[in-house]
């Protein structure tokens, strides 16, 4: 076996949560804590530790979790969301400190936790190049050697002396990655890159993605996305509620982590604003499933259109929020996104402060039958941000009652299943022209 | 590859087979580790170029502003405490007195400032990226700096108008220069730390930059404090640079040894203290911010 590149032992990590959620403090809260202290302290009683031990203000993102890794090694990480893996990518970075155990790393470390990390809107493409690349630990004489190819790479050149503000968020993102794509770390952390961009991107990614696990490199992949996790990564790790639940073959982890997913039901709530997932700007308070009559549903009819409902609450007057729906198969496959960016009131409009409930409705005969998991998130475009996001927000079956399939009784391959209208006409009997002018015909 | 790369963290061997970085709890003293900044000078450079770079874009008067700040002060200052007030000068044209005060003043205040807010404005890259967190608000001192070179232009003008000689102490103005930006990072990176977890730093910055104006013998003479609180005056660490950098521009009188000596004195120690201080933050930057 190759030496290890990455070690974790007993790694537990703890976030104190304020009545505000993990915000920063004021000094007024520390005075009044330390007043109150030194009173208990006065008063005989204990201080500080104890307080943090009852830990009701404190959350466990991770819990114990140990395992190790092989130099060459390339590992999925895979769990739903709060599951703990981007802490864990944080805590091997060196971002931030673990509460308990450590965490041991052997080379050069390269972290992917977004796209775009060190660029800077009023800097042209060739300055936040630079930039980008020291920030992301890149030596000057490094990122002048491949700046032809990192251009090339984001197809970039005519706008290279353009401020990236002016950018579209298409070439913004391009640029981004190919920064990042040009690091030559030891061991490579990537978090999620592939969860925005269009499908072009995505597969340009997963392309770089395979070469880099192709040289021999260390890398660890936190994605979603099941099918580039089955095709990366040879193992993978499970993590759920902070816990090391499955580590082995990607195949089995895989599975484990789909029929856990399954007891996901059609409504979510997050009545508790404080802790609902989100920002200061909006954050979301429900995702349910509807049918036709306005009912939540785990089950639809293949035939019968049904609706996604969010709801979210926008806590900044005049921010142009969107909210979006992200559809994926039993087998992890991305079926599609949807937005409210062109619904007349309210689409890429500033909107004021309050509870917004924006519907979705997806008609029949266009989804294919079985399990579907939707992931809801609130953001903004121009310039682009996502303030909520939900992995698997909520599920549901799409029940097979024929429809579309007709009369034809196997299954029905394909990601989705759609009605579309097909015309067909009898161009010209066979017996009436030559065969070559009768293919002609059918041409025309 | 990896001899040519800097090793991230803790100090690493350069070979391949490199040494294991451990990442662990919060420790109440951790190691300066200096070293760690050197080997990250280039993205120092790259922030410091950025925040330069960006700091006068899509303005009308651009750099000019470097400039037009520290004047129209002086204006002011020597139109209602020079002309008005009388305040003394020690024997200099008043706006000349004023204006030298100032410009290594503003470097003070703008690097103080800038690098108070330095880590909550990158927390971008706190919370994505490791770097030494110190490399922050080094690169944020360069603004001040930068600016303070530019507004000396006009001070060698009013030299030139008020046929003063250049003296050869003008040689040991950079130096002065440099003494302030020490200054304000030694301050700033105290506040810079605080700020993170307490955004009332924020606020209180302006004021007490504003106060500290006034305990700074930049718009009187230092010879205008009593005797008896002088030393006192030496604990204020920009007092003996202020002192300092006028006595090495105009050239005129004597430098007091002591209130410099008690100046850098100052500066070393919050320098030290805060450099300890912000190491021992800096480990849950990315969580609090």
């Amino acid at each position: 076996m190759a030496e290890e590149a990455i070690r974790v032992e007993h790694v537990a990590k703890a976030y104190r949560l304020g009545p505000q959620g993990p915000r920063y403090r004021t000094l007024r809260d520390t005075l009044a804590e330390a007043t109150s202290q030194t009173l208990h302290t006065l008063l005989g009683r204990h201080n500080g530790r104890v307080r943090q031990a009852t830990g009701r203000d404190t959350v466990w993102a991770l819990h114990d979790v140990s395992f190790t890794v092989a130099q060459g090694e390339v590992v999925g990480i895979i769990g739903r969301n709060g599951a703990g893996k981007s802490t864990l990518l944080k805590l091997l970075a060196h971002i931030t400190a673990p509460s308990r155990g450590r965490v041991g790393v052997r080379g050069r470390v390269g972290a992917l936790l977004e796209v775009g990390t060190g660029f800077h809107p009023e800097l042209t493409g060739r300055d936040n190049i630079f930039l980008a690349g020291a920030v992301l630990g890149m030596r000057r004489a490094e990122i002048a050697r491949q700046f032809e190819q990192i251009v090339a790479f984001a197809e970039v050149e005519r706008f290279i002396d353009t401020p990236v503000k002016h950018y579209s968020s298409g070439m913004y993102m391009r640029l981004a990655f190919a920064v990042a794509a040009h690091l030559e770390p030891e061991i490579l952390l990537v978090d999620e890159v592939l969860a925005v961009g269009d499908a072009e991107f995505q597969k340009r990614c997963l392309g770089k993605m395979q070469d880099v696990g192709g040289e021999g490199r260390t890398v660890l992949f936190v994605s979603h996305n099941m099918p580039a996790i089955l095709r990366l990564c040879p193992r993978v790790i499970l993590l759920d509620g902070g816990r090391l639940v499955a580590d082995g073959p990607a195949a089995a982890v895989t599975a484990t982590y789909l029929r856990a997913n399954q007891r996901l039901g059609a409504e979510r709530c997050w009545p508790d604003l404080a802790t609902a997932p989100g920002n200061h700007i909006a954050r979301l308070r429900a995702v349910r499933v509807l049918d036709a009559a306005g009912a939540c549903t785990a089950s639809v009819d293949i035939q019968q259109p049904f609706a996604i409902e969010l709801e979210y609450w926008n806590l900044k007057a005049g921010e142009p929020l969107i909210a979006n729906i992200h559809l994926y198969d039993a087998q992890g496959t991305y079926l599609f996104a949807s937005h409210d960016n062109l619904e007349p009131t309210w689409g890429c409009r500033p909107r004021p402060a309050g509870l917004y409930r924006s519907l979705c409705t997806i008609p029949g005969n266009f989804l294919n039958s079985g399990r579907i998991t939707v992931h809801a998130a609130v953001g903004r475009w121009n310039p682009h941000a996502i303030h909520a996001w939900v992995h698997d927000a909520v599920a549901f079956d799409v029940i097979d009652t024929g429809g579309v399939r007709g009369e034809y009784p196997g299954p029905w391959a394909g990601a989705i299943r759609p009605y579309l209208e097909w015309g067909t006409r009898l161009a010209a009997p066979l017996d009436s022209v030559p065969a070559t002018a009768a293919v002609s015909e059918v041409r025309r | 590859m990896a001899t040519e790369a800097p090793p991230l963290a803790v100090d690493a061997a350069a070979s391949s087979a490199a040494a294991w970085q451990w990442n662990t709890p919060p420790r109440a003293w951790v190691p300066l580790e200096l070293g760690a900044l050197w080997r990250y000078r280039e993205l120092l450079y790259f922030l410091a170029w950025r925040d330069i770079k960006v700091r006068y874009q899509q303005t009308v008067l651009g750099i000019a502003w470097a400039v037009i700040q520290p004047v129209f002060m002086a204006v002011i200052f020597s139109l209602f405490l020079g002309r008005l007030a009388g305040l003394p000068s020690d024997g200099l044209p008043y706006p000349l007195f004023v204006y030298s005060g100032l410009v290594v003043w503003q470097l003070f205040a703008l690097a103080l400032s800038e690098t108070t807010s330095s880590v909550v404005a990158n927390a971008s890259l706190v919370t994505k990226v490791y770097f030494p967190r110190l490399v922050i608000p080094l690169a944020a001192v360069s603004v001040g700096v930068v600016d303070a070179l530019i507004a000396s232009g006009v001070l060698v003008a009013l030299l030139v108008y008020y046929r003063l000689p250049l003296s050869p102490p003008l040689v040991v103005a950079p130096l002065f220069l440099l003494l302030a930006a020490l200054s304000a990072l030694a301050v700033g990176i105290w506040l810079a730390a605080l700020n993170v977890q307490y955004r009332d730093v924020r606020y209180t910055t302006p004021f007490l930059t504003q106060l500290w104006l006034f305990a700074t013998p930049v718009v009187y003479p230092s010879s205008l404090v009593p005797e008896a609180w002088r030393p006192l005056l030496g604990l204020n660490p920009m007092a003996g640079v202020v002192e300092g950098f006028r006595w090495a521009v105009v050239g005129r009188g004597a430098l007091s040894f002591e209130l410099l000596a008690t100046s850098v004195a100052t500066t070393a120690v919050l320098l030290l203290g805060g450099l300890f201080y912000f190491r021992r933050l800096e480990q849950s930057f990315a969580d609090t911010v």
